[in-house]
């Protein structure tokens, strides 16, 4: 394997007495796509929580690309390098498209208030440039340049979804956390999706991890796959591991269910 | 198909009725005739009310900024109106600064004031900084009631009008044009800022704080930003202001005036340039144009707002919703 991006080492999170991840190790390779997967209320979403720095566990380390993370504010760690997308839509409402993609360059750029008043030639070079990042993103996630100028919460829902992963890539990441992207699409969107984020990494070189319940999506594409259960670490390994891991087949519900929820 | 439109702009609804530059041009050229012959058309008495509305213009499109663009409710903006307005009136009077050599400083304290208030609080959410700043206007007021630099309850007069190259400017029409130019500049400062990376960000931490912040925006410091540049706009409005009555108490920066300059720019519609003008010239003209009314002039005033928040709670500037 090749060298490790992030790096989570005995991370431990609790709300008011009761543990929400239990000392957690995780690792996600540089340009691999790796998998988060366990029942509702495993703890996924805490876990790209503290990542993101929105929540800040009790004990552990977490280390990016050489960076410790966890004394970092949640801006600060994007601009390390690792975009997220949320679990509900979270796009900016009464805005653009475009502008919300425009977003993500924002901690690229630097132009301030005085630039701004004075229409500086800096600052013109920087919105145009600011513009066209945005722009390449849409483009590449396929979003049409006719649906460029419309306010973005009044797109079809697969494509609010594809808005928010082209404004995470605006931030330029080394690493993409998307939580539950296939949530709600239909089976040709989800088709759409993996050959997206096969792209994602292929294309621009961009490690994905990938929280999700459509395990059949999560088994085409993951390189590994890791299973949260209880804010427990259960098991780590490739989707053939997985799929027979005992472990996780008890996780998910008991027997008979488990084999239709892990696609064997 | 409303679904298709793009989102409303900071020109409101503007941009559909006046949809080419050329319409845009002559619309703003028509404005900007009315608004230079105004004082020869409408007498001297309408000139001073005329004058009045514009520095309104100036504080609402400054509270615009803090309100409208980044979401904070500040409900004592008086504050920076009064430091801008105590500067001059020391300075000139007391050390016998020229007026021009004050703004610098005028805008310094208020930047100062601006963050001493606005570091700590922003990083609460918005309701505490309502309290605060409701705090930080009364604490002002009080302070130039009761301090012996700024003449306590009688305040500074004798302020001297400012020169400049050659021109005296003395009376109310010198100070229409000048508060002209200043409303000028204030709008296009405005526009600018809406148009840029950081009126963007104003809105995308106004519209959701945590999607902001993942993608790498430091929701303190762009709301720091907004604060200050609002506080800047109220130094200088207060600069002015002194200069142009000459004589300045604190009553002049009572809470009732943050809640009108507030009022001037909901009313209107918050974010929206037009609107934000608009509402300015309501504050200041209904009061005046109910005066016939006699002692029920206010309730009339207090009803019309209650009315129009009733049936246009975003305001009376046109947006296309939805």
């Amino acid at each position: 394997m090749t060298e490790t991006l992030l790096k989570l080492s005995d991370v431990s999170l609790g709300f008011a007495g009761n543990a929400v991840l239990q000392q957690v190790d995780f690792d996600v390779a540089a340009g691999s796509i790796a998998s988060l997967i366990g029942p509702n209320g495993a703890g996924k979403t805490s876990l790209f929580n503290c990542i993101t720095g929105f929540y800040k566990p009790q004990s552990g380390r977490i280390e990016f690309d050489g960076t410790a993370l966890l004394p970092l504010k949640p801006f600060q760690v994007t601009r390390t390098g690792i975009a997220r997308t949320f679990q509900n839509l979270r796009l900016f409402r009464q805005m653009s498209v475009i502008e919300n993609v425009m977003s993500g360059q924002h901690c690229r750029t630097k132009a301030g208030a005085i630039g701004a008043i004075l229409h500086l030639p800096s600052q013109r070079r920087e919105e145009r440039a600011i513009r066209d990042h945005a722009a390449e993103c849409l483009r590449f996630v396929g979003i049409a340049e006719a649906e460029w100028a419309r306010e973005a919460t009044t797109l079809a829902y697969g494509h609010q979804r594809r808005v928010e992963i082209a404004r995470a890539l605006a931030t330029e990441p080394k690493l993409l956390l998307l939580d539950e992207p296939a949530a709600g699409l239909t089976r040709g969107e989800k088709l759409d999706l993996i050959t997206l984020i096969g792209r994602i990494r292929d294309e621009r070189g961009v490690a994905v991890l990938l929280i999700e319940h459509d395990t059949s999506l999560v088994m085409r594409l993951s390189e590994r796959v890791s299973v949260l259960d209880h804010g427990i670490m259960i098991a780590e390994g490739t989707p053939k591991e997985i799929q027979t891991n005992p472990r996780v087949i008890e996780a998910y519900l008991g027997a008979e269910d488990a084999e239709a929820a892990l696609a064997l | 198909m409303a679904a298709l439109e793009p989102r409303p702009s900071a020109w409101g609804g503007l941009n559909r009725v006046l949809d080419t530059p050329a319409k845009r041009g002559t619309a703003i050229g028509a404005i900007l005739v009315v608004m230079a012959v105004a004082p020869f058309v409408f007498g001297p008495y309408a000139t001073v009310i005329l004058t009045n509305s514009l520095l309104y213009v100036i504080l609402a499109l400054g509270l615009n900024v803090v309100v409208g663009y980044a979401g904070l409710l500040d409900l004592g903006y008086a504050a920076f109106f009064a430091v801008g307005a105590y500067s001059v009136g020391i300075l000139t009077t007391e050390f016998g600064w020229n007026f021009w050599a004050t703004i610098p400083v005028a805008v310094c304290a208020a930047v100062f004031a601006g963050i001493i208030i606005g570091g700590p609080t922003l990083r609460l959410r918005s309701d505490y900084l309502a309290i605060v700043t409701l705090g930080f206007g009364e604490i002002v007021r009080i302070s130039a009631r009761n301090l012996k630099i700024t003449g306590a309850a009688s305040g500074i007069s004798g302020i001297e009008q400012p020169w400049l190259f050659g021109w005296h400017i003395a009376t109310p029409n010198d100070f229409y044009y000048v508060f002209l130019a200043l409303a000028i500049i204030g709008i296009l400062v405005s526009v600018r800022l809406s148009n840029s990376r950081l009126g963007r960000a104003w809105l995308y931490v106004r519209h959701d704080e945590d999607a902001a912040e993942a993608m790498g925006i430091n929701r303190v410091r762009v709301k720091l930003a907004a604060y200050v540049i609002g506080a800047i706009y109220g130094s200088i409005g207060g600069a002015f202001f002194a200069v142009n009555l000459t004589a300045i108490s604190p009553e002049s920066f009572s809470f009732r005036q943050s809640t009108l300059f507030l009022m001037a720019v909901i009313l209107g519609g918050m974010g929206k340039i037009p609107g934000v003008i608009l509402g300015a010239f309501i504050v200041v003209l209904a009061p005046e144009l109910l005066r016939d009314l006699g002692s029920f002039r206010l309730l009339i005033f207090a009803v019309g707002l209650l009315l129009i928040m009733l049936f246009r709670p975003s305001g009376i500037w046109p947006v296309r919703s939805r």
